[in-house]
């Protein structure tokens, strides 16, 4: 943690001033986490009629429940096969680009940046349009179903992990020492064996908080979602809307399986932080 | 966000380069070529994902792309710029109700980015002193940046509900503060629904910013006001705010362009048609594309956009690095 701000003793206002804030934030923070939690672990009536701050009961009936009234380990296995191939293609292209930049000079290299960088301010609608057309277009002339299928979602989910995983890997390559890749050069090694046994090897931490980043926003995306899955794909971000479709909407199982859907992201992110703030903020603060 | 430039490349000689070898002619192509076949799959895959899309897209907003050509777009008839004189139009519905989703979002926007940055940067020079349970804190805070955007603002939409939410049942059952239960998920109020989530949602990200921002003024700088005889708040002022613009500058490009582009938020609060108080522009587009099958003036709206935040991104990064310059001078 970082030295104390200022060297002289804090003032009992600012102590109480930074309590009070401090405090409210938390409970701004925490307040839909209770609701998640609490409603969840409700019965029925609690949930459909006024709202209680303690459960008139506790019980585990909505767990049981979601997973019936609609697919969920369905959703579940189609967010986790998208996200994972969608991180684990983005994160291996972004190696071998982010080592090009990182350690050669060559024609284009500002361009390619700056085209990297700039879709990022692209507003996602722009691609859905083109994309959408481009999918059934490809459908219909070769047959290949890429709308609605899993390999199309991967495909337009490296329209904003791969941009990002680029971008944050050159900068994690910039901290490994040049030094220890041309070391290894001089010994023998290939680029391809520098930057497989060193390079990749040194930066493992941001490689890592990359994958996690790439990973979360898969999971969590909703827009292309939406547009380009099927009963059959469908993903949780589609899915969970599946229980506000039923005549009554069983909220307590809404929230278990919102509860259940956020662990595995949550608990990798609270992991893994430290990294994934290091990338975040790194190339902001430079 | 800035990528720094690199100027020591290429400088030192590139292992391999001194002495000649009888590989030397095929080393120096590879050596050349190189760098390229690194970034090859990583061009194809843009120029998939976002390059032809893009072209793509200008060219659908220059043709009548209704549903009758969806299956065949190549096929539509050009309309050369109806799409856009259509969007345009602020005197006939489609571009008055584009008009007033552009307000709509720039109103948003404005108090968003705003709420984001305050939240943000208080709660960033508050944590900047260690104190106990400074780390917990902040693990709680990342909590709305980690949670899929579905699952929290489903959460949100609950909260919300008319009869069985938390909102109304502590405004009027608990505090008395309204007549009758209200609405938040349609009329006037979904505005200000929005807005709470979106706040919710955004804030840590300013605050994870700000914080890393803090970490590198140099401690000898407050020392040296406190030594000047500057208290907290002066501190603040004349070294704390100013250490931090060129963070602020790149944070708040940021948080303007996803809360501009934002979909995920009203889509999952509000559904396909959001309430016209809170009728965002992607959802509008959304909406004028996939639920009236009208692609082309869907993608005409797009590059609106597009053009709209490229213009504003620039008159920015100029004014912005005008600033910083002068006060360099």
């Amino acid at each position: 943690m970082t030295a104390p701000r200022s060297p002289m003793a804090a003032p009992r206002s600012f102590l109480w001033s930074r309590r009070i804030f401090l405090t409210l934030l938390t409970g701004f923070v925490l307040l839909p986490v209770y609701v998640m939690v609490s409603s969840s672990l409700k019965p029925l009536q609690d949930v459909s009629g006024e709202f209680r701050w303690l459960p008139s009961g506790l019980t585990i009936r909505p767990y049981i429940d979601i997973w019936s009234t609609v697919p969920l380990a369905k959703y579940f296995v189609n967010s986790l096969i998208v996200a994972g191939a969608a991180t684990v293609c983005s994160v291996v292209i972004a190696i071998f680009a982010a080592y090009g930049v990182s350690r050669y000079r060559f024609h284009g290299k500002r361009l390619f940046t700056v085209t990297v960088l700039s879709t990022q301010m692209f507003p996602g609608i722009l691609f859905l349009l083109p994309l959408f057309l481009i999918y059934v277009n490809i459908g219909n002339a070769t047959g290949i179903a890429l709308f609605g299928s899993r390999a199309g979602l991967i495909l337009t989910y490296l329209t904003f992990s791969l941009p990002f995983s680029i971008w944050m890997l050159i900068g994690y390559f910039e901290s490994v020492p040049r030094d220890l890749d041309e070391a290894a050069m001089v010994d023998g090694c290939g680029p391809l064996g520098a930057l497989f046994r060193v390079v990749v090897p040194a930066a493992v931490p941001g490689i890592v908080a990359v994958a996690v980043y790439a990973f979360m926003t898969a999971w969590g995306e909703v827009l292309f979602a939406s547009v380009m899955t099927n009963d059959t794909t469908r993903t949780l971000a589609v899915g969970l809307q599946g229980y506000a479709t039923q005549n009554d909407v069983y909220w307590n199982q809404v929230m278990a399986a919102s509860l259940v859907v956020s662990v595995p992201v949550v608990a990798g992110f609270l992991l893994l932080q430290r990294y994934l703030v290091a990338g975040l903020t790194a190339g902001a603060v430079k | 966000m800035t990528v720094t430039a690199e100027p020591a490349v290429g400088k030192r000689a590139l292992p391999g380069a001194t002495g000649p070898t009888p590989r030397r002619r095929t080393g120096r192509v590879r050596r050349v070529a190189l760098p390229y076949l690194l970034l090859l799959p990583a061009l194809l895959l843009e120029l998939l994902v976002h390059l032809v899309p893009m072209v793509i897209g200008i060219v659908m907003s220059f043709k009548e792309l209704t549903q009758f050509y969806i299956r065949d777009w190549g096929a539509a008839p050009w309309a050369g710029f109806d799409n856009y004189s259509l969007s345009v139009d602020f005197d006939a519905p489609v571009g008055e109700a584009l008009l007033h989703s552009f307000f709509v979002t720039c109103a948003f926007t404005v108090l968003s980015v705003g709420l984001c940055w305050l939240l943000g940067t208080t709660a960033a020079v508050y944590m900047q002193e260690s104190f106990r349970g400074r780390g917990f804190l902040r693990a709680v805070f990342l909590v709305p940046y980690a949670l899929p955007v579905y699952a929290a603002v489903i959460t949100w939409a609950f909260m919300f509900q008319r009869d069985n939410g938390l909102v109304n049942h502590v405004l009027h059952d608990q505090l008395g503060l309204t007549d009758s239960p209200s609405f938040w998920l349609i009329g006037d109020n979904s505005f200000v629904a929005l807005l709470v989530v979106s706040v919710w949602k955004g804030w840590p990200f300013a605050f994870l910013i700000v914080m890393a921002g803090l970490q590198n003024i140099p401690r000898e700088l407050y020392e040296a006001a406190s030594i000047d005889g500057a208290g907290m708040l002066q501190q603040l002022r004349r070294v704390t705010l100013p250490s931090l613009r060129p963070v602020n500058q790149v944070l708040v490009l940021v948080l303007f362009l996803w809360t501009f582009n934002d979909f995920n938020t009203p889509y999952v609060l509000f559904g396909k048609a959001a309430p016209e108080a809170a009728d965002l522009i992607s959802i509008h587009i959304y909406q004028s594309s996939f639920v009236t099958w009208n692609f082309g003036t869907g993608s005409a709206m797009s590059v609106l956009l597009l053009l709209f935040l490229l213009v504003v991104t620039g008159v920015y990064l100029a004014l912005t690095s005008r600033g910083r310059s002068a006060a360099d001078a």
